[in-house]
């Protein structure tokens, strides 16, 4: 039922000025990123610099080892994301298809993670971290050094799975017609080999989903990297950013240089998977 | 199927343990011991350089002095009830006006969507960077709009018309509001789609039969969507609610707490005691009152939008 064409133009131009105000700050951040220094403390502001300084980008870049960072980041996201794909999906199998006793409790365990706030966990997950035996320093009771801090281990593994893709993989296998399994199962195929030769290849859309927001989410995430890594060589992007902000000024020229630089593989990896994306929140079954 | 115990069941029930494993050993190890491992911390005064010494309720204690004598830990419940209420009905009621715009078949909507979501995939610090910079007293751009603002109104009314250049983040009855603000831009997208989903799987017969029945838009509403919308509010109005208590990194990039405790929030004022004043004792029993808090208001919320199955076919 298309409206008529006077409520479209009025549809579209509502839409447009909200959809400017939301990219508005992303417009100014860019423009900032472009301006030579003389050009940001002008008032009144300009949209469009007059000079565009692409040196900026440069001076940012080296401002800290943000090469490090970007390479940190990228171990960390990936590292991530796979685990998260392959062990989800190994638990949301055995939740969605196979059956075993106390299924239904563990599954609504596993639900209610989602529910404890991540502080409540960060605390004593820092301590175990640190307190880690044999390594990074320390003893067998974990004393002396400081454990899986400031290492890749250390970082993902605590977020190595979560209950967001077990959730919605769940609820993704259960949609799938277990006419096949019945079938493989009958020309004596093993449960593991249903799950890597049937389920996998027909969950493609809800792999991604999940992929892509577990990527976004570890790439985009703050609060856990500030927290486990103190070493400059091992910081995450997003930590990195700090650098730019002293306790007196913020260069801002180059502090949002860097943001944009941040914000372009985010930006690419949503804008290829965005079908994925709100087909995946319609997946998770909001209705009751 | 029959729950029997023949071969086949049993083989399932070893794959199920096996591909449970090594999930559920992470869950166990870095979810649960931890939950557990804070819960007795809470109970403890500990700094992490020597072991925890068992203090009984005192932590529970000195968080209830706290809120009766209106310090710190009283100060960051108020904020964070400030910034829930702030963010959540205005965030939701525009994600549903939104969504509901998008849903009217226009063309171009994937565009839209594209813009409207920008700013949930970006990073929280990156836009808290952004917005800090907008907010800028001397050159920001908001108080650049707001002498704009100013000059136009001299002109239509005209006389001299001033508005000042406000201090935003550094005044500290407005930093909290502007936080709000650069939230709910942030928030609208995500909450829109979700919104968008459920409107799409209303089914257009309940609508033409309302018209035909000779009911306004308004009535529509509130006889058709509102009620199968309500499963889609529940969800999001659960997860505004966990979202928003949980609210941490647009505090610290952008106003760190200030000026003068205006803008701290419960996540901050743990981070602050665990992570700067070493008292992970304390912040642990703060960090399960927070828990305590959104435990029961999910529980208010699942129950006050129970009965959204309305069955209309």
């Amino acid at each position: 039922m298309r409206p008529g064409l006077a409520k479209q133009s009025l549809l579209h131009l509502l839409l447009a000025v909200g959809g400017l105000t939301m990219i508005l700050p992303f417009l100014w951040m860019l423009s900032t990123s472009l301006k030579p220094e003389s050009e940001i403390f002008r008032f009144p502001p300009v949209l469009v610099p007059n000079t565009w300084d692409w040196a900026n980008y440069v001076e940012a870049m080296k401002a800290a080892a943000f090469g490090r960072y970007f390479i940190n980041t990228i171990i960390y996201a990936v590292a991530v994301t796979a685990t998260n794909l392959l062990f989800c999906s190994m638990a949301a199998y055995a939740f969605a298809r196979l059956r075993f006793r106390g299924r239904n409790p563990l599954f609504i365990l596993v639900l209610g993670t989602m529910m404890i706030p991540p502080q409540v966990t960060m605390v004593p997950v820092f301590i175990m971290l640190k307190r880690w035996p044999l390594v990074g320093g320390n003893d067998l009771l974990g004393v002396g050094g400081h454990g899986l801090l400031n290492s890749y281990t250390g970082l993902v593994l605590p977020m190595a799975v979560g209950a967001f893709g077990i959730f919605l993989l769940r609820q993704f296998f259960m949609t799938l017609p277990s006419e096949l399994e019945d079938a493989a199962r009958i020309d004596g195929c093993s449960e593991a080999g249903i799950y890597w030769r049937i389920i996998l290849p027909l969950s493609k859309p809800a792999l991604a989903t999940v992929g892509i927001f577990t990527f976004t989410a570890a790439w985009n995430q703050f609060i856990w990297p500030l927290l486990i890594m103190s070493k400059d060589s091992m910081k995450t992007l997003q930590v990195g950013l700090q650098v730019f902000q002293t306790q007196y000024t913020t260069t801002w020229d180059l502090l949002m240089a860097a943001t944009v630089v941040l914000t372009v593989p985010v930006l690419v990896i949503f804008m290829f998977g965005q079908r994925y994306f709100t087909r995946g929140i319609a997946l998770s079954g909001m209705k009751g | 199927m029959p729950e029997g115990r023949g071969p086949v069941l049993q083989g399932q029930a070893r794959t199920a343990y096996l591909f449970l494993a090594p999930g559920l050993a992470l869950f166990f190890l870095f979810v649960l011991i931890p939950v557990i491992a804070a819960f007795y911390l809470s109970f403890c005064r500990y700094d992490i350089i020597h072991p925890p010494t068992w203090i009984g309720i005192k932590n529970y204690a000195r968080i209830w002095t706290d809120i009766s004598k209106q310090g710190i830990f009283y100060l960051s419940l108020r904020n964070t009830a400030q910034y829930a209420i702030g963010t959540i009905p205005v965030g939701m009621a525009l994600a549903l006006a939104l969504a509901m715009l998008l849903n009217a078949g226009l063309r171009g909507i994937s565009i839209y969507r594209t813009s409207y979501y920008l700013p949930v995939v970006t990073s929280l610090v990156a836009v808290s960077m952004v917005w800090m910079w907008l907010y800028d007293p001397s050159y920001g751009l908001l108080n650049y709009g707001l002498e704009v603002l100013s000059r136009g109104l001299s002109l239509v009314l005209g006389r001299e018309v001033v508005i000042p250049p406000q201090a935003w983040l550094g005044d500290p009855g407005q930093a909290m509001p502007a936080i709000i603000v650069m939230s709910i831009w942030r928030g609208l997208g995500y909450n829109m789609v979700i919104y968008l989903a459920g409107l799409q799987s209303i089914p257009d017969h309940l609508y033409e039969a309302a018209i035909i029945d000779g009911a306004g838009p308004w009535q529509r509403f509130r006889s058709v969507t509102w009620p199968l919308l309500k499963p889609t509010t529940a969800f999001i109005l659960v997860v505004s609610v966990i979202g928003a208590s949980q609210v941490f990194a647009q505090v610290y990039v952008m106003t760190n707490g200030g000026p003068n405790n205006a803008t701290t929030v419960i996540v901050h004022q743990i981070f602050q005691n665990a992570f700067s004043f070493m008292k992970m004792g304390y912040a642990s029993a703060m960090a399960f009152v927070l828990f305590a808090l959104i435990f029961v208001l999910s529980l208010i919320n699942l129950r006050l939008l129970r009965g959204g199955e309305v069955e209309y076919a």
